[in-house]
C-alpha cells in the first residue's frame, strides 16, 4: 500500500482518565480513541475503542533562513486534565508546541427567522412571522481546535513536553535545552536548562527525555545520551544547570566497549505515579530508581539480553539507535516496554516474573488471549521459541500505554495499534 | 638451565583473549573494528552526536537554482514573466521551487 509512511505511529497515550486515547503519526495527524461507555448487559467485556477525532496537528515546514527540513512527525502528545466539558491536549513535532481543544457538538440551533437552514439568506419581506430559535439534538460532532501555538523557542529538536502538576505550566525539552512555559503565554518562555557548550566540538552529552514530578511542581528530570538522569529543583535557581540530584549506575572500565555508551543512552524516562520512584529505559533494559538513591538502580530488568551479541549489525543496520519507551501501569507494581519482532515485555516488580507477548494480526485473532512468546539466544532451538537470527528487526514497537486504571494497554507496531485487555472473570 | 616455562602471552593479550570469550560485546567490538578500521577513538561522540543535531538540513543552491531555471527558458515559450526571474547573482529563491513534502491529504489508516 502507498499510504504506509505516514501512517507509521511516533506517540500514543492515555488522557487522565483513561476514556480517551490519543495517538500521533509521522504524518502530523492525531488520531484519537475514545472507549465506549459500559454496556450493562454486556459485563465480560469493557467498553472497546472507537474512533472519536482525526485531526492534522502539524504540516511540514521549511526553515529557509537555516535551510532546515522540519518534519511535521508528532513526536509527544500529553493531555491536560479535564476541567469542563472540553478536552485538552498538546501535541509537539520538532520545533512547535501546540494546545489542542477538542469539544463535541451534539445540539444546533434551528429555526431561525432570518436564515434557511442551509444558511441563505432569507428575502426579508417573506418573513411575516417571528419565532424563537431553539437547539435540537444532532449527530455528535467533534471539533479540534489550535487554541495556542508556542513557536520559536527551540533551536534543536523537542524530544519531551511534560504537563506540570500545577496545570499551569509545562516544560518542553530538546537535545540541548529545556524550557518552561506557561500554557496561556505563547510569546515568552523560560530556558531553565541548558547544556550547549561555548564550542560545539566539545559537544559530548544532549538530552534525551526530560519529565516533570507528578506530585511536586517545583521537580523535574532529564535523561542524558550517557546514561544519566538529572534531578532539578526550580526553587534553588532561575537556571537549573546544576542539579541537585545525579543518577548513574557505576560502570566497570573493563567492560567498556565501543557500544557502552550508545547502549547506555536513555531513550525514555517516566515518574512513578507515586512520585517515589522513575523507570529509565536504555537499549537492552529497564531500570527503577529510587529517588532517594543516586548510586544506583533499584531495580533492573533485561528487556533484549541476547541483543548484546548482535551489536555490530545492529550498529551497522541503525537499530542501535532506536529510541524505545517505557510505562508504569496504574498501580506502578508492573512495567511494560517494547523490543523487535513485534515483541513486547512485561515485567511484575513484585513477582519478577516478566512475560513477551507479541503484537501481530496473523497470530491474534480479536478476543483470544496471547500466547507468551521466547526468544531463543543461541543452541538448540525449542519448539515454538524464535532464533535471535529470524527476528525482524523492522518490527519495532517503540510506543506502548498503559490505561491509568484499569488493566488495558495500547501497544503500537510500525502501521497498527493495538488495543489489549485483562481477560474478565 | 633455566625453569622458566614458555614466555606467556602479555597481559593486554591475554585480556583481550579472556574478553572475547568472556563479553559478547566485546567480541562485537571487534567484529565492528575489523570492518571498519577507521572507526572513530570516541565512540558515540562528538561526531554521531553532531550529525543528530543537524537533522533535516538541506541544502539550497542559488547557482543550481539559476541553472535550472535557464534550461526550463530553452523549453518552453516564454512566458509574461518579470524580469526578477532573469537575474543572476542577487536572485531570492520562491518556495515553490524547493523541494517540499507533499502534505498529508490522505486520511490516516487508523481514523479509516
Amino acid at each position: 500500500k502507498v499510504q504506509g509512511a505516514s501512517d507509521i505511529i511516533s506517540t500514543v497515550e492515555f488522557n487522565h482518565s483513561g476514556e480517551l486515547l490519543a495517538t500521533g503519526d509521522k504524518g502530523g495527524r492525531v488520531v484519537i480513541f475514545q472507549q465506549e461507555q459500559e454496556n450493562k448487559t454486556q459485563s465480560h467485556s469493557r467498553g472497546e475503542y472507537n474512533v472519536y477525532s482525526t485531526f492534522q496537528s502539524h504540516e511540514p515546514e521549511f526553515d529557509y533562513l537555516k535551510s532546515l527540513e522540519i518534519e511535521e512527525k508528532i513526536n509527544k502528545i500529553r493531555w491536560l486534565p479535564q476541567k469542563n466539558a472540553a478536552q485538552f491536549l498538546l501535541s509537539t513535532n520538532d520545533k512547535t508546541i501546540k494546545l489542542w481543544k477538542i469539544s463535541e457538538r451534539d445540539k444546533r440551533p434551528e429555526g431561525y427567522n432570518l436564515k434557511e437552514e442551509d444558511g441563505r439568506y432569507r428575502d426579508p419581506t417573506t418573513v411575516t412571522t417571528l419565532r424563537v430559535p431553539v437547539f435540537r439534538p444532532m449527530d455528535l460532532m467533534v471539533e479540534a481546535s489550535p487554541r495556542r501555538i508556542f513557536a520559536n523557542a527551540h533551536t534543536y529538536h523537542i524530544n519531551s513536553i511534560s504537563i506540570n502538576s500545577d496545570y499551569e505550566t509545562y516544560l518542553s525539552a530538546d537535545d540541548l535545552r529545556i524550557n518552561l512555559w506557561h500554557l496561556e503565554i505563547t510569546d515568552r518562555s523560560f530556558n531553565i536548562v541548558d547544556i550547549k557548550p561555548a564550542n560545539m566540538e566539545e559537544l559530548t552529552e544532549v538530552i534525551t527525555a526530560a519529565e516533570f514530578h507528578p506530585n511536586s511542581c517545583n521537580t523535574f528530570v532529564y535523561s542524558s545520551s550517557k546514561g544519566t538522569i538529572r534531578l532539578c529543583d526550580m526553587r534553588a535557581s532561575a537556571l537549573c544547570d546544576r542539579h541537585s540530584k545525579l543518577f548513574e549506575e557505576p560502570e566497570d572500565p573493563s567492560n567498556r566497549s565501543f557500544f557502552s555508551e550508545i547502549i547506555s543512552s536513555i531513550s525514555d524516562v517516566k515518574f512513578s505515579h507515586s512520585g517515589r520512584y522513575m523507570m529509565t529505559r536504555d537499549y537492552l533494559s529497564v531500570k527503577i530508581w529510587d529517588l532517594n538513591m543516586e548510586n544506583r538502580p533499584v531495580e533492573t530488568y533485561q528487556v533484549h539480553e541476547y541483543l548484546r551479541s548482535k551489536l555490530c549489525s545492529l550498529y551497522e543496520n541503525d537499530c542501535i539507535f532506536d529510541k524505545f519507551e517505557c510505562c508504569w501501569n496504574g498501580s506502578d507494581s508492573i512495567v511494560m516496554t517494547g523490543s523487535y519482532n513485534n515483541f513486547f515485555r512485561m515485567f511484575d516488580r513484585n513477582t519478577k516474573r516478566d512475560i513477551t507477548l507479541e503484537a501481530s494480526r496473523e497470530n491474534n485473532k480479536p478476543r483470544t488471549v496471547l500466547k507468551p512468546r521466547k526468544v531463543c539466544a543461541s543452541g538448540k532451538r525449542k519448539k515454538d521459541e524464535i532464533s535471535v537470527d529470524s527476528l525482524d528487526f523492522n518490527k519495532k514497537i517503540l510506543h506502548t500505554a498503559w490505561h491509568p486504571k484499569e488493566n488495558i494497554i495500547a501497544v503500537a507496531t510500525t502501521n497498527n495499534l493495538y488495543i489489549f485487555q485483562d481477560k474478565m472473570n | 638451565m633455566s625453569a622458566e616455562s614458555p614466555e606467556p602471552a602479555s597481559a593486554d593479550e591475554q585480556k583481550e583473549m579472556e574478553d572475547k570469550v568472556i563479553s559478547p560485546e566485546k567480541a562485537e567490538e571487534a567484529k565492528l573494528k575489523a570492518r571498519y578500521p577507521h572507526l572513530g577513538q570516541k565512540p558515540g561522540g562528538s561526531d554521531f552526536l553532531r550529525k543528530r543535531l543537524q537533522k533535516g538540513q538541506k541544502y539550497f543552491d542559488s547557482g543550481d537554482y539559476n541553472m535550472a531555471k535557464a534550461k526550463m527558458k530553452n523549453k518552453q515559450l516564454p512566458t509574461a514573466a518579470p524580469d526578477k526571474t532573469e537575474v543572476t547573482g542577487d536572485h531570492i529563491p520562491t518556495p515553490q521551487d524547493l523541494p517540499q513534502r507533499k502534505p498529508s491529504l490522505v486520511a490516516s489508516k487508523l481514523a479509516g
